[in-house]
């Protein structure tokens, strides 16, 4: 298997990306966004969303997800398994040396203040993400996803189980465009 | 050697029953690994669970590594990681096949059209709670508890403003916020 032109920057993409996911993966989503719908163009940015949603949905980390479904509408199986490294690489090497003075290190001064701030800026990625993201989702169905946002969000705020919120947020779409489609169905046309 | 398998066994089994974040993988973690097995003790749990906030990486990746590391060292840490990741690999990938063939089905489109919308809901519940602990250092809505700092508000204001205005490269927000609050605060 020669790693060709386009798995090399899978990899080095989903190596970088992974390397830069502090605060939690969800910073992946906007960093995944820039990079491949924005730079390499290789996605395309409502099917972006979807990727986000089925490794969102799957279990496992949403890091990780992320990249083996990116890497796999990118390149099949093969940018799968390319993905899935670039992604596992930096955490594997950063723990397995941390690991071994790991005490210094989480009472480091200077780490735990970089973190401080750096954290700063992750949570203006992503207001900025959800904001760009809400717009696009909004533009076709707005009452409908506004409502589910709006539910999403105080469902999760009240502890309700996740899996149970993504599986009424598929099943309630389900139902509710499928009634769409078939109301244009006896309109007469497709 | 049997132990090594037993260790994958175990991971394999935390990738697979993590749904819906990160976070979910804790209690599994402290069943299977602290509790069953006795291969971290809490308080190495606990260190864990710090510095996974720490670092890059999923949790469940940072606790294969770290517990495969403990046990057998490098070798250890790459066998624990691989049975983390594999349920992902291979539902993902079915999950992906399936979209890629049957997402214009209106079936499909359906159920997705509803995912995309939860999807945001909750990536802004928990931007919600990542930016009420960075500006405000608190895990709760109680204005009572927040940590008024004008700086931290401020830098988050001028972060928020450079991303909608110039849509920079979202990797150098967080380098330039690393440097500017470490100098700043």
């Amino acid at each position: 298997m020669m790693k060709d032109n386009v798995y090399l920057k899978l990899f080095k993409s989903t190596f970088t990306l992974s390397a830069f996911t502090f605060g939690g993966g969800f910073v992946i989503i906007p960093l995944m966004k820039q990079k491949f719908v924005d730079t390499l163009g290789w996605i395309e940015e409502d099917e972006m969303l979807d990727l986000v949603s089925i490794a969102q949905s799957s279990p496992g980390a949403l890091t990780v997800n992320a990249s083996i479904i990116v890497g796999y509408k990118v390149k099949g199986i093969k940018g799968a398994l390319v993905a899935t490294l670039g992604s596992i690489l930096p955490p594997l090497f950063i723990i397995s040396i941390i690991s071994y003075f790991y005490n210094t290190f989480i009472s480091n001064p200077v780490i735990l203040k970089l973190l401080m701030a750096m954290n700063i800026g992750i949570a203006a990625i992503l207001i900025d993400v959800v904001y760009e993201l809400a717009t696009t989702v909004i533009k076709d169905f707005k009452l409908y996803t506004l409502i589910m946002m709006l539910v999403v969000f105080i469902a999760t705020y009240l502890n309700v189980n996740i899996i149970l919120i993504i599986f009424i947020g598929g099943f309630s779409g389900f139902v509710y465009f499928m009634k769409i489609y078939q109301k244009s169905n006896k309109g007469g046309d497709q | 050697m049997f132990e090594l398998f037993q260790l994958f066994i175990e991971f394999f089994k935390i990738g697979l029953f993590t749904i819906g974040g990160g976070v979910a993988s804790l209690p599994l973690i402290e069943t299977l690994i602290v509790k069953n097995h006795g291969w971290l003790s809490f308080e190495e749990f606990s260190h864990l669970v710090v510095i996974s906030e720490m670092t890059p990486g999923p949790i469940a990746v940072n606790a294969s590594t770290f517990v495969g590391n403990k046990l057998f060292g490098f070798t250890g840490g790459v066998v624990a990681t691989i049975g983390v990741i594999l349920p992902s690999l291979i539902i993902v990938i079915v999950l992906a096949k399936i979209y890629l063939k049957y997402r214009n089905l209106k079936t499909v489109n359906s159920v997705l059209n509803g995912l995309r919308p939860t999807v945001v809901g909750l990536v802004a519940f928990a931007t919600f709670g990542i930016t009420l602990s960075a500006v405000f250092h608190t895990n709760v809505l109680d204005v009572n508890t927040f940590d008024v700092n004008l700086f931290r508000i401020a830098l988050i204001i001028f972060y928020v403003f450079l991303l909608r205005k110039y849509k920079p490269n979202p990797i150098y927000i967080i380098v330039l916020s690393g440097v500017l609050g470490y100098v700043v605060l």
